[in-house]
């Protein structure tokens, strides 16, 4: 646990454990962003977003097209700032320490917070072998049979061992969409991350490889803490402990109006604008 | 999920729990106008019409669970259509009320009636005057008017105690009277359940439009 000082005074950050936060010292567990706000060159894409997200929850975000969504969740691994041009003001923390702090290295970062995105992208000269082991090789050179127990590990985490088993030096893009996407969240597995942002996983995917992913996003949630953006609200619904709602204001800058309970968003939401939106009557 | 199609399918299972509503509305009327006037075809004409309001309560639960099927609701829109589902349940159960009533008239057959009904057709304007408002409450989503008919419970109560009480003084002074006097009993227990499913009803209401559900009121029985 990395320690650091407690949050600034007068911050309200949603917090779901009170008793978490106090046994911790002050410092909250899980990725929390404080007064977050995220621009493309003059454009402000996000505004003053407080969240938090608690380590083995899966948290989903909802909201129509071009309300800063998958913005945000950028934001949480530093891939915001590699887009020309883009900047960050605010705070993101992990387990209480900024990760935009000066001396953090978005490299090491971004093995922390793994990423898995809306169309499967396995390396495509690689075997299905190496897309996975590709990162732990970067990370450190493991080598030989310890490396085949977490490239065999990783699969099995993300479901696709069995289906790979026998074939684990074909091309990953030999295999299906589902399978290719879950060979990228066995990728993003491999170096053991403690996140994992996944933007729109599966629009590119028929129902049948959805319920795949959907089912082993519900087992990763016992390892990992998950961040879904989705477009599909009753996939947020299915799969999510919490859920947040952005919308964009007038001048484009997406706001969290509504964070809370999956359960409670879906049956009774407090704010009328997550209430049209997700029964359909706008968006 | 198309909003419009959404719409009116919602719109659909109104207009058809509110045209059970008056069927069971009728039904009440009915049972008891039999019962006073001791009019046995009108009751045999309860019992038989039971069977249609069964129907229609199996007819709209179909339609929403085709709506829940393939319109996924949520949110507010969901909680109408689990309101419309225990709804018609309640309704369904006070037109058996109703038939029970009418049942009753039946069992009573040629002999008069131990007295002038007085306080039980009075029982059964109040239950149905409950069951219209919390259905006009539903309708217009208020809350407040709810409440109101939880609270019209009571009256209800009071005037099946009163019922009770007079019978029990018949029961007393002749025991020849008590098997007319304890069919009466039964009846005026029918419109009393009816009242308690009306208050089911309001509390639906105020569950459809703030989301919780409550129990707005003890009943005495």
């Amino acid at each position: 646990m990395i320690k650091s000082s407690p949050l600034p005074t007068g911050v309200t950050v949603p917090v779901r454990d009170e008793e978490r936060k106090v046994s911790n010292g002050g410092v909250q567990e899980g990725l929390v962003s404080i007064g977050l706000n995220a621009w493309y060159g003059r454009l402000l894409a996000i505004r003053n977003i407080n969240i938090h997200f608690e380590p083995k929850h899966v948290t989903a975000i909802i909201g129509p097209s071009g309300c800063g969504k998958s913005t945000l969740i950028r934001c949480f691994n530093r891939l915001h700032e590699t887009v020309p041009g883009a900047r960050v003001s605010g705070q993101v923390l992990l387990d209480g320490k900024d990760i935009y702090s000066p001396g953090t290295d978005p490299v090491q970062l971004r093995r922390r917070i793994g990423m898995v995105f809306q169309r499967p992208n396995p390396f495509p000269t690689m075997s299905i072998f190496d897309n996975v082991a590709t990162g732990i090789k970067l990370n450190g050179g493991m080598k030989g049979s310890r490396l085949a127990e977490i490239v065999e590990r990783s699969l099995r985490h993300a479901a696709l061992w069995d289906e790979v088993k026998d074939k684990l030096r074909n091309t990953g893009t030999d295999l299906s969409g589902g399978q290719q996407q879950r060979l990228c969240i066995a990728r993003a597995l491999a170096v053991e991350p403690e996140v994992l942002l996944m933007d729109e996983p599966c629009s590119a995917l028929d129902p049948i490889a959805t319920m795949k992913i959907e089912d082993l996003i519900r087992s990763l949630r016992e390892t990992y803490m998950i961040v879904i953006v989705t477009h599909n609200m009753q996939q947020a619904a299915r799969v999510s402990d919490f859920t947040g709602f952005m919308l964009a204001a007038e001048d484009r800058a997406g706001e969290l109006i509504e964070f809370g309970p999956t359960p409670q968003m879906f049956t009774n939401p407090k704010d009328k604008r997550t209430e049209d939106y997700i029964t359909g009557r706008f968006g | 999920m198309t909003r419009r199609e959404l719409d009116q399918k919602l719109k659909d299972l109104q207009d058809n729990m509110l045209l059970m509503g008056s069927m069971v509305e009728k039904a009440i009327e009915k049972s008891v106008e039999a019962l006073k006037n001791r009019d046995l075809q009108l009751s045999r004409k309860v019992v038989e019409d039971d069977t249609i309001v069964d129907k229609k309560r199996l007819e709209i639960e179909e339609k929403c669970i085709q709506t829940i099927a393939t319109q996924e609701p949520v949110a507010s829109d969901l909680r109408f259509i689990i309101a419309i589902i225990n709804i018609i349940v309640d309704l369904e159960r006070m037109a058996d009320h109703a038939e029970g009533i009418a049942k009753i008239s039946l069992m009573i057959g040629d002999q008069p009636t131990l007295k002038p009904l007085v306080d039980i057709p009075r029982m059964a304007q109040r239950a149905n005057d409950m069951l219209r408002r919390s259905l006009d409450a539903l309708v217009s989503r208020d809350v407040e008017a709810a409440g109101k008919v939880c609270a019209d419970d009571d009256e209800v109560d009071q005037l099946y105690d009163q019922v009770y009480r007079e019978l029990l003084t018949f029961m007393l002074q002749d025991p020849r009277t008590i098997d007319r006097a304890t069919h009466l009993l039964w009846a005026a227990h029918n419109l009393e359940r009816i009242a308690d499913r009306a208050t089911n009803i309001a509390e639906r209401v105020i569950f459809l439009v703030t989301g919780k559900m409550t129990e707005c009121g003890t009943s005495k029985y």
